[in-house]
């Protein structure tokens, strides 16, 4: 089986700055992979990278089936396939304000990939009752909590069902309790055969969840294997950095 | 000649320059010599032959106006000295002591004699129908008229004939704000007829041309001096010159000298100074025509039907151009947060061009300046006009609101595979038409009340309904209370539910 994920090499520049240098990763279907680092090591640009947010200077990302080159970020009209196949949870989660959590939902079933109303009202219902949320379907976002909100964000994400699905910090809004509903939830969706790509720098989190991981540092991956293994003993100054961050 | 016009609507610099010349002289000298000064009010802006700016020396009035005045302040032993007014304003400006005696081509009309004192007529006129050449056999009274659209200046005897004549026959009445358009309208074929002056229509006549006066007179009034009401002594005085000029042929030697003597006038000055109660009494409403429906005195209860009337053109107006400035407003908006530079560079001069100049210049621009193009109805013209406007506001609004909505929520439309056009119709459109909704209520409560500007080119909303009424009222109290409450009506509901909308999204 190939791989949910395959970066090669991926350079990002902004002006004179190297954001990313060379970066290489995988994710394979099924695998939960945590990509760690402090603030500013490069994490988000990666993940941007992966979901067409994003031009990159060098390299090739093979996103779930799905080739993106270097130089600009192609049209939406020619990411339509990309679209259904990676799905992405913002920091923050950013669901629309304007509309509940179940038309959060619906909203690319109905819209992107044209779905009966009923047929996306049920997988939506499903995917709300999956994460725990079935009954905050008629809320707005305001009215949720952070939680409840990261959930409906996963359960947006995840309604045109993708092979690959991105997350940017997702634990940042969560009490210690809700980071361990999460993670059990993350492991139910890696079982279904998704690869996951998590950016934290929540190492407790990533120990606990992840099975893999991958520590960035100013734009290089200094580290990547096991997470038992790489949390356990690091070999990188900037994971030791990471660990004491969190002992902290 | 000169080619100057009567002319209510305030464009001309050199009459700005003759306001201000003429608030500094009176300024200067009115503590000095208030006693040997006889102030007197009139609209430049009306022109030649009443009162003009000499385009010499707009410093200066003439006219077969300023003459008389002239007459009247020597007969006092006093220094005529002019003073600024608009026409409409003349009978109240004269009441609240503005100057002593207005003298301006002011009608004789029986609610003015209610209400100020009025010197005797100096100059009778008729009213006097005109049409296109090939209409001449066709239209020559009003009853010829009947379904068809007659032009005159608002607030005017002739506007009164036609609106009396509207609920008989179905003729149409068309208020001006000036007495150019009307003629020149009548030519371009919007109106079928003008009924005006005679001495206003004479001078169209030289200065536009292309069409022909009717001989037949449909009604005889009068010009008269307007002063205020307690001010009896004067006018008893300024009677007594007007009959002594009559008498010693100076008055005819001034309207010989400004074109507008006839037989006519001759047989009325032989007659008004024979019988010295024809100064007392109004002037009885000869030829064809018959007394004007508001020899009464006007009460509210007679207006308020036209009122409501005009409330109801002005509600319809205004929300129609709104519509129009909201659509085009997000069209705007949306070409220039998408659109090429090309699109956002032409969009940006529309805005910014729309935006830099008088509204009241666009309207005129839009029906008189294009009727060589495109032949725009009034209403037409004034939804476009004021539609046109608001969406360059609209559109700022809703650019401003589009950009306000943050990245993160178009970048999580873009990941779930919308395209850029449902992120707009779904997603950012949405939630922009949130933050502008306090901004666009705003804005519809000033449309509504910037679309009184849209009498100058003869629509006859509820300001200007007002203004009819007031004049003929003599008083702006009751008319301005009714007219006031109206406007409220219309713009606190519209504020309330814009307030809820807003609760209620705030509160999802």
């Amino acid at each position: 089986m190939s791989a949910a994920l395959s970066i090669r090499g991926l350079t990002v520049s902004h002006g004179a700055r190297q954001v990313l240098r060379g970066v290489d990763l995988e994710v394979a279907p099924g695998e939960i992979v945590a990509l760690m680092g402090v603030s500013g090591a490069g994490k988000s640009t990666a993940l941007r990278c992966v979901a067409a947010l994003q031009a990159f200077d060098a390299g090739s990302v093979d996103a779930a089936g799905f080739a993106l080159r270097p130089g600009p970020v192609p049209r939406e009209s020619a990411l339509r396939e990309l679209r259904g196949r990676v799905g992405m949870v913002f920091q923050a989660h950013s669901l629309f304000e304007h509309l509940t959590a179940l038309q959060n939902v619906t909203l690319a079933p109905l819209h992107a990939l044209r779905w009966a109303p009923s047929r996306a009202e049920s997988v939506a219902m499903e995917l709300l009752g999956m994460l725990g949320v079935a009954g905050r379907a008629g809320a707005y976002p305001r009215q949720l909590s952070g939680g409840e909100a990261q959930r409906v964000a996963i359960a947006r994400a995840l309604a045109p069902d993708p092979a690959l699905l991105l997350m940017d910090e997702p634990t940042s809004a969560l009490d210690p309790a809700r980071r361990g509903a999460l993670g059990d939830a993350l492991r139910a969706l890696a079982a279904q055969g998704r690869g996951l790509l998590i950016s934290t720098h929540d190492v407790d989190f990533a120990r606990a969840h992840a099975d893999r991981v991958a520590v960035l540092s100013e734009g290089v991956m200094v580290e990547c294997g096991a997470a038992a293994e790489v949390l356990a003993r690091p070999t990188h100054p900037a994971t030791r950095e990471l660990l004491r961050g969190s002992a902290d | 000649m000169p080619t100057t016009f009567r002319f209510r609507v305030r464009l001309a610099p050199p009459l700005l320059l003759l306001a201000f010349a003429t608030l500094c002289a009176t300024a200067v000298s009115t503590a000095a010599s208030a006693q040997a000064v006889l102030r007197w009010g009139g609209d430049a802006e009306g022109g030649a032959p009443f009162v003009e700016a000499d385009p010499a020396n707009p410093a200066i009035v003439r006219g077969f106006d300023v003459e008389i005045a002239e007459m009247i302040a020597r007969g006092l032993g006093r220094e005529p000295r002019f003073v600024q007014v608009a026409w409409a304003s003349i009978p109240q400006s004269a009441e609240r002591g503005d100057f002593e005696i207005g003298l301006s081509g002011v009608e004789d009309r029986p609610e003015l004699r209610a209400r100020h004192a009025l010197t005797i007529p100096y100059f009778e006129f008729q009213e006097v129908l005109a049409v296109r050449p090939a209409d001449r056999g066709r239209y020559r009274t009003l009853a010829d008229l009947a379904g068809r659209r007659v032009a005159t200046l608002g607030g005017t005897l002739a506007y009164e004939l036609l609106l009396a004549e509207k609920a008989r026959t179905g003729l149409v009445p068309v208020s001006y704000d000036d007495d150019v358009h009307p003629y020149t309208d009548l030519v371009a074929g919007r109106v079928d007829a003008v009924l005006l002056d005679d001495v206003i229509a004479a001078r169209a006549l030289r200065r536009t041309g292309g069409f022909v006066i009717q001989p037949t007179s449909i009604a005889a009034s009068h010009y008269v001096g307007v002063m205020a009401s307690g001010n009896t002594a004067l006018r008893d005085s300024v009677n007594e010159i007007l009959r002594a000029r009559m008498r010693d042929g100076s008055l005819e030697k001034t309207f010989r000298a400004w074109g507008v003597w006839s037989d006519a006038q001759a047989g009325y000055f032989r007659r008004a100074t024979a019988d010295t109660t024809a100064a007392k009494a109004a002037p009885a409403v000869a030829g064809t025509g018959r007394a004007p429906e508001t020899a009464r005195r006007p009460g509210l209860a007679m207006y308020l039907p036209a009122l409501l009337r005009a409330a109801g053109i002005t509600l319809v107006l205004s929300c129609l151009a709104m519509a129009l400035a909201v659509a085009l407003g997000i069209a705007v908006a949306a070409g220039r947060v998408y659109g090429p530079p090309v699109v956002r560079g032409a969009l940006a001069v529309y805005v910014e061009v729309i935006r830099g100049t008088p509204v009241l210049l666009q309207l005129f621009v839009l029906y008189y300046g294009l009727s060589g193009v495109v032949r725009l109805p009034a209403f037409a013209a004034a939804v476009l006009g004021l539609g046109l406007n608001y969406a360059a506001y609209e559109s700022e609004i809703y650019r401003a609101a589009l950009q306000a909505i943050a990245r993160p929520q178009l970048e999580a439309a873009r990941t779930l595979g919308l395209t850029e056009f449902q992120i707009l119709r779904l997603v950012r459109g949405p939630q922009a038409l949130r933050l502008a909704l306090a901004p666009m209520t705003n804005d519809f409560v000033a449309l509504l009340k910037d679309s009184s500007l849209v009498s100058v080119i003869t629509v006859v909303e509820l300001t200007k309904q007002t203004a009819i009424y007031a004049t003929n009222a003599g008083s702006w109290v009751v008319p301005g209370i009714v007219c006031s409450l109206i406007y409220l009506a219309f713009s606190l509901p519209l504020s309330r539910a814009a307030r809820m909308l807003e609760r209620r999204w705030s509160a999802a």
